[in-house]
């Protein structure tokens, strides 16, 4: 996890938010960062994570995690972390000559995808189910990322009903939160795309929003995120300002957030 | 002295930096101790297959493109386990000789291959890959250069400047197979005993797709489902996907699919705006990237996307390659006139790089890219806009370039006035 990003979305792993959406989208740049930054500040937390991870392999994350200080193979030893490998599980569904259920179950047939099986997968992963259990807080299903799932045929009406099933499961009866990362396809007139992004930023209550910078590539600032809380933030902050902008900049293990135009190579 | 010997026996690095500051004459800029003779020999597991080197950044393994060029844009090379995706140019003149590039590299460095294709016969493809820069006389000629001077060099320790050592000695002339990236003779074909020294398996669509009809239904184009089943046999039965650890020497499957999306493959996402199977590409790349994850391959496709009418596919074809390379030719357009692009043959464009075990990537800091084909090697250039002539070099050259300049011109009057101009 990012501490800068803590600061400036006023929360640490000690004191979670429960029963939150968090919407990561990004326009003409990479947020996977910001995946990253959940995944470790969740794990940090002692939260129970459900990861849906359907872009990048699992040795990927965890060489990251490590580097932001979170084992993930130690995680899913424990039992604190639930990974479901997109790429891996890909493979033995569509090829395997044998039709066994699986929660990405969907890739192997024709019509519009059925998303249930993977909503059944959310649920049974994050269901309390001992005492022993209870060492984990509150539960957390973190999506990399929901676009891909319309590239493989699933509708985007179909991925809004998933996450509406779950937002009533892990967010309302749980008291969980989830993060879920969207692509903005910007000029690509991608209305499937459009529909989604839009359907899912009317329901969550914080969108980070990571874009490119307008005038294109920079070496020293790679994009610029703006915050917007969609509802009163805690009511300690009493802060009147809804939606914040930084530029950031990536580096090897952290992420460094400044104000616009305040880049440490411009001053 | 001795003991210093048997240390330097025992770890070089210590050993050396003892016996240098032995030595009388020890100055400031001494060297801390030899380097591993041959970066190449490095006791690093992942180096032992040929052709392939640990990625600096991320540690992930590469391999070339089989242009040099192109793999220092793409940070280093291609990592195995990934998808590169050349997006052809318009008339297809120039993607294919990428395509060509990446599969003669791996027959050089012993790779096997596997070639697949809808419109062309993987032998034929083979038969038409480039002949690598390794002619016999040459290198005869180059082993004695290198003979004649090696000798004295490698006598002569450099006691200051010593970082010249490091160089590379060998830049200009033709290389050894186990170095990373060839050059290739675009010009000639590859030798057969080469070809027939390698071990490749091809995939020719009209071959593989039965005239029956038992076609069971499936998410996927038939075509794209027999391609994954193909390549999935050939990594399990060849053990690239690790499954066979009693195999002595690791390998490196190198996957090359042309044309992919097509009409010819049986999709249609070519054709209408609004296709019923626009899924079957995108899941056949996802299918395939969760194959070559768990194996030792890469994989290079070349895929027609300015035919592709619904713009939202190719962004998500984007999203879910890898590497995405865009060739974009003159050939066609204004530009192929314009002086300006007059040392051109087109524009590339890297469209994306992923970020591997990483948070960044490495981009390469210069975005404006061309190419060119000159007669025997595909060169990739930063992009410069041709030199003000000065009048007394080459007149001629100027009024070249006025030429295209006068004709959108609307009156006599300032075409006049321009030439009055340049004839000073």
């Amino acid at each position: 996890m990012f501490p800068e990003l803590n600061n400036l979305l006023n929360t640490s792993p000690d004191s979670v938010e429960q029963g939150t959406l968090t919407l990561l989208c990004d326009a003409g740049t990479d947020g996977s960062f910001l995946v990253h930054h959940f995944l470790s500040f969740y794990l940090k937390a002692n939260c129970k994570v459900c990861f849906v991870a359907l872009v990048q392999s699992f040795s990927h994350y965890n060489v990251v995690g490590q580097k932001l200080g979170v084992s993930l193979t130690s995680a899913r030893e424990r039992g604190q972390l639930v990974f479901l490998e997109g790429l891996k599980s890909s493979v033995d569904v569509v090829l395997r000559a044998e039709a066994e259920p699986h929660p990405l179950g969907f890739l192997r047939e024709a019509g519009a995808g059925n998303l249930q099986p993977l909503y059944e997968f959310v649920r049974e992963a994050l269901e309390p189910v001992d005492c022993r259990e209870a060492a984990w807080r509150s539960p957390v299903l973190l999506v990399d990322d929901l676009s891909v799932l319309l590239g493989l045929g699933v509708g985007a009406v179909a991925v809004l009903d998933f996450i509406h099933y779950c937002r009533a499961t892990v967010c309302c009866s749980l008291q969980g939160s989830i993060v879920a990362l969207v692509h903005d396809s910007g000029d690509a007139e991608d209305e499937e795309s459009d529909v989604l992004l839009n359907g899912l930023s009317h329901q969550s209550h914080l969108i980070l929003r990571a874009e490119g910078l307008a005038t294109g590539f920079c070496r020293d600032v790679h994009g610029q995120l703006r915050i917007l809380w969609r509802r009163p933030s805690p009511p300690t902050a009493a802060r009147r300002d809804r939606s914040l902008t930084f530029q950031y900049k990536i580096q090897d293990k952290s992420v460094s957030f400044f104000a616009r135009g305040m880049s440490p190579a411009v001053l | 002295m001795a003991a210093v010997g048997s240390c330097a026996s025992g770890s070089g690095t210590t050993g050396s930096v003892g016996a240098a500051a032995a030595s009388k004459n020890v100055t400031s800029f001494q060297r801390k101790g030899p380097r591993a003779s041959g970066t190449d020999s490095g006791g690093s597991r992942l180096v032992s297959i040929a052709g392939t080197r640990p990625s600096v950044r991320n540690g992930q393994l590469l391999v070339s493109t089989g242009l040099p060029a192109l793999d220092q844009l793409l940070g280093g090379g291609l990592a195995v386990g990934t998808v590169l995706l050349i997006e052809e140019d318009k008339y297809n003149v120039y993607s294919p000789l990428l395509f060509k590039y990446f599969l003669a590299e791996g027959i050089i460095n012993g790779h096997t291959l596997l070639v697949a294709s809808a419109k062309e016969n993987p032998a034929d493809i083979l038969q038409e890959l480039p002949a690598p820069l390794l002619d016999d006389n040459c290198k005869k000629e180059f082993d004695e250069d290198a003979g004649d001077h090696k000798a004295p060099d490698s006598n002569i320790k450099m006691k200051i400047a010593w970082r010249y050592q490091l160089l590379p000695k060998m830049e200009a002339g033709p290389v050894s197979s186990s170095r990373f990236g060839h050059y290739y003779d675009a010009s000639k074909k590859i030798p057969p005993e080469l070809l027939k020294a390698s071990k490749w398996h091809g995939f020719f669509l009209p071959e593989k797709v039965p005239s029956t009809v038992n076609i069971e239904p499936c998410s996927l184009t038939h075509g794209y489902i027999e391609l994954l089943r193909f390549i999935q046999k050939v990594i399990y039965e060849e053990g690239f996907d690790g499954s066979n650890p009693q195999k002595k020497q690791k390998n490196i499957l190198r996957i090359g699919i042309q044309s992919l999306g097509s009409p010819l493959w049986g999709d249609d996402v070519c054709c209408t705006q609004h296709c019923a199977s626009s899924h079957s590409l995108t899941k056949f790349l996802y299918v395939l990237r969760g194959l070559l994850r768990t194996s030792l391959s890469a994989c290079i496709i070349t895929m027609p996307t300015h035919l592709i009418q619904n713009k939202a596919i190719i962004a998500r074809i984007t999203n879910l390659s890898d590497t995405v390379v865009h060739l974009e030719s003159f050939i066609g357009s204004d530009r192929e006139t314009n002086p300006l692009y007059k040392d051109y043959h087109g524009l590339i464009h890297i469209r994306q790089i992923p970020r591997l075990n990483n948070l960044i990537c490495d981009v390469s800091e210069v975005k404006d890219l061309a190419f060119k084909l000159k007669r025997k090697s595909f060169t990739i250039e930063r992009l410069h806009l041709p030199p003000d002539l000065s009048d007394t070099v080459s007149r001629s050259s100027k009024q070249d370039l006025a030429e295209p300049a006068k004709l959108p011109g609307p009156g006599c009057g300032m075409t006049a006035g321009g030439k009055k101009h340049l004839d000073f």
